[in-house]
């Protein structure tokens, strides 16, 4: 039952996520600078969570390097930052490309904005929320060469039986269970896997893009 | 904190869902890792975090699979925190190696090291 419900969601969100998709994204940019490596900035926070840049940072290695680029480590990068004068990461959304360029010798540079973040309750369910944007600009000339919403809600299936007071139960274990287990990075996974991987307004595949056969394109 | 794991794992499964199992890197511990280094420090100290990534490192050859970019960087890093220089500058180098677009960026960082003593970044 509870199984289901959970799989009915998941359901939801790849259906929305296929069609939601109004009109292709305009690559001309991203395929004429044609980056081969990525800077992760850490994102900067308009949400309340203190905590969101960083939880974001440790969700958007991966799906990134399997999309086909270098990836820069995100957390060297920060040290590295940290110990270079520039201690938050309002700061560093602050370097010059050419300081970027000069230092790191990235293609491109991601800058993400977290603008809601956390555990919230809706109709009586624990959610973990996310939603901000990110955008992928060449270090070289500046221009931008894609941009996405990333927007995702997650929730901890807790509700094992039926009924309004199972429900409330439910949203009180897992508002417990939140506490303790942090949903957030799923939340992160499942945004950046929309935005990233949208048929036709994701992020284009890298250079370093291998297929299961070993191929460098599908089909 | 096997939460943690056990969510990441629920992720891993849902997103393969939504596209393909399929992963062209071996993936292991490093973003789980990189959480922690935030959210709870303590439980990963750099010894521990060497210990974790080398066992990636070696889990990755048996699934005959790459290790991501960044893993050798990262790994370097937590050389470099423990105090241990030598194998700080062999993981970043075989980051370069591996990636060579991580080029600049390491020798920046291994040449900071030689002037400095201190951490692989200090100034």
């Amino acid at each position: 039952m509870s199984k289901n419900i959970l799989m009915m969601a998941i359901l939801a969100m790849v259906f929305i996520s296929g069609c939601a998709t109004v009109q292709p994204y305009n690559y001309s940019a991203l395929t004429k600078a044609a980056p081969h490596s990525i800077l992760v900035l850490p994102p900067l926070n308009s949400s309340v969570e203190v905590d969101a840049p960083y939880t974001y940072l440790s969700t958007i290695s991966q799906p990134l390097a399997e999309k086909g680029y270098y990836v820069f480590p995100v957390s060297v990068v920060d040290s590295f930052l940290k110990e270079n004068g520039l201690p938050t990461p309002a700061e560093m959304n602050g370097i010059t490309l050419d300081k970027i360029d000069e230092i790191i010798g990235a293609d491109a540079v991601l800058y993400v904005h977290i603008e809601d973040w956390g555990q919230k309750y809706r109709a009586l369910l624990s959610v973990a929320v996310v939603k901000g944007h990110i955008k992928l600009v060449s270090v070289k000339t500046g221009e931008l060469l894609w941009d996405s919403v990333i927007q995702a809600e997650y929730s901890p299936n807790t509700n094992n039986s039926a009924g309004l007071i199972g429900s409330l139960v439910g949203a009180v274990v897992s508002q417990i269970a939140g506490e303790v287990v942090d949903n957030t990075p799923l939340a992160a996974r499942l945004a950046n896997d929309t935005a990233i991987n949208s048929e036709k307004t994701g992020l284009l595949d890298g250079p370093y893009k291998r297929y299961k056969d070993g191929a460098k394109t599908s089909k | 904190m096997n939460n943690i794991k056990l969510y990441l794992y629920a992720a891993a499964l849902l997103l393969s869902g939504c596209a393909t199992t399929y992963t062209q890197y071996y993936w292991g511990d490093y973003e789980s890792l990189i959480y922690q280094t935030y959210h709870s420090p303590n439980d990963v100290p750099p010894s521990v975090q060497i210990d974790k990534l080398n066992i990636d490192i070696e889990k990755a050859q048996t699934a005959g699979k790459p290790v991501p970019p960044g893993l050798y960087a990262h790994l370097g890093l937590m050389y470099a925190a423990d105090g241990n220089k030598e194998l700080a500058i062999a993981a970043l180098t075989k980051e370069k190696e591996l990636f060579p677009d991580s080029g600049k960026f390491i020798d920046g960082l291994i040449k900071r090291s030689s002037t400095y003593s201190q951490g692989i970044a200090s100034e």
